[in-house]
């Protein structure tokens, strides 16, 4: 459940935002989650909602854009797509991949008021 | 468009005071920070750190026991124990005179940098020595969570079943070293070596893999020869590195 504690760490940003920025309602966190990160969305959604009760953020809707999951193939030299880590390069079948993208976790943007 | 009322109750028609900010900040953001922190205070005292990570039972603490038991000797040693409850493994730990400092996380799945940098605070100085950081038993959580330490060692036990690498793939690409515990067994059980390490290279080809035993003793020597290279890697200068 380490989706709780990145949940909080979430709920921290969008406070000092808040203080920063002044605001004191926020409708939307958007989220950008890549396919190799630690986290699966719909369990961020489902912890979000508990995490953020009585904070700033209480009723936020989480927004997910996902990204997708990229490697270097080092048998065929270029850049591939992959969705899961113990998949083998969809041109050549090796497992010499080594993952550039889809390991985000990030606060994109927040729709506030 | 919307006629926004801000907190006070203020309306403007035609103006709201909805908008939409960018921020693009990191959710780990505050725990890479900190770890960044714990790395550079390593550094500093001339410190090696290891984060073992593993499922329950793969025989981490055991590990430990032999590991410490024979290196404290020639340098200065210590351990961070994480658990979610009970100060059994820091116990079995400072039975072998070794200092180790338990930290309980209650419901908590995983260490953070925060509490192994409380936590290092507390220990007594180790400078030029190791530092051993055993998380919390489980294959998920704690592969996300940087705490500072030179390298993720994932300890898998030959009872754990050679899927584990395909099951949990985070934390075997999180990992440099695959060490293979409970070696002893393999005549009498159904383990696969070959298996095992071709799908932990799946998930990460650059993975080194070890196998000892931690109740005969078996395959130590290589593994202290490993953390001898590690230490040797940690203390070139950049310089070095770089030619």
């Amino acid at each position: 459940m380490h989706e709780m504690a990145l949940c909080e760490g979430i709920v921290e940003i969008v406070e000092e935002e808040a203080r920063r920025r002044s605001f004191s309602r926020v409708k939307t966190v958007c989220l950008e989650i890549g396919a190799l990160s630690h986290v699966a969305p719909e369990a961020m959604r489902f912890c979000f909602a508990a995490v953020a009760a009585r904070t700033i953020a209480d009723g936020a809707v989480i927004e997910v854009v996902e990204l997708p999951g990229v490697a270097w193939c080092f048998a065929c030299s270029r850049s591939v797509e992959i969705a899961h880590r113990d998949e083998p390069c969809p041109c050549c079948g090796s497992y010499q991949l080594q993952a550039t993208g889809g390991e985000e976790m990030r606060v994109k943007e927040l729709e506030v008021d | 468009m919307d006629c926004g009322a801000d907190p006070a109750g203020l309306k403007i028609v035609g103006m709201s005071s909805e908008r939409t900010i960018r921020i693009e900040r990191d959710i780990l953001g505050k725990n890479n920070r900190i770890a960044a922190n714990n790395r550079a205070r390593f550094l500093t005292d001339d410190l090696l750190v290891f984060n073992l990570v593993s499922s329950p039972g793969a025989g981490k603490t055991a590990l430990l026991v032999r590991t410490v038991s024979e290196l404290k000797d020639s340098r200065p040693v210590g351990v961070i124990e994480g658990d979610q409850q009970t100060s059994n493994d820091a116990d079995r730990i400072r039975a072998t005179g070794v200092p180790a400092i338990q930290i309980n996380t209650g419901k908590g799945c995983h260490l953070d940098a925060a509490m192994v940098g409380e936590a290092y605070r507390r220990l007594p100085p180790l400078k030029g020595g190791i530092l051993f950081i055993e998380n919390v038993g489980n294959l998920v959580c704690p592969a996300a969570f940087d705490l500072g330490e030179a390298c993720k060692i994932v300890v898998f036990s030959t009872a754990d079943g050679e899927d584990k690498p395909l099951k949990y793939p985070d934390m075997f690409a999180a990992s440099s070293l695959m060490l293979i515990n409970k070696i002893d067994l393999v005549p009498v059980i159904d383990f696969d070596l070959a298996k095992t390490i071709e799908y932990a290279r799946r998930v990460n080809p650059n993975i080194e893999v070890l196998t000892v035993s931690a109740r005969t003793g078996e395959g130590f020597a290589a593994l202290y020869a490993w953390i001898r290279k590690q230490a040797g890697n940690q203390r070139r200068p950049v310089g070095d590195a770089l030619r």
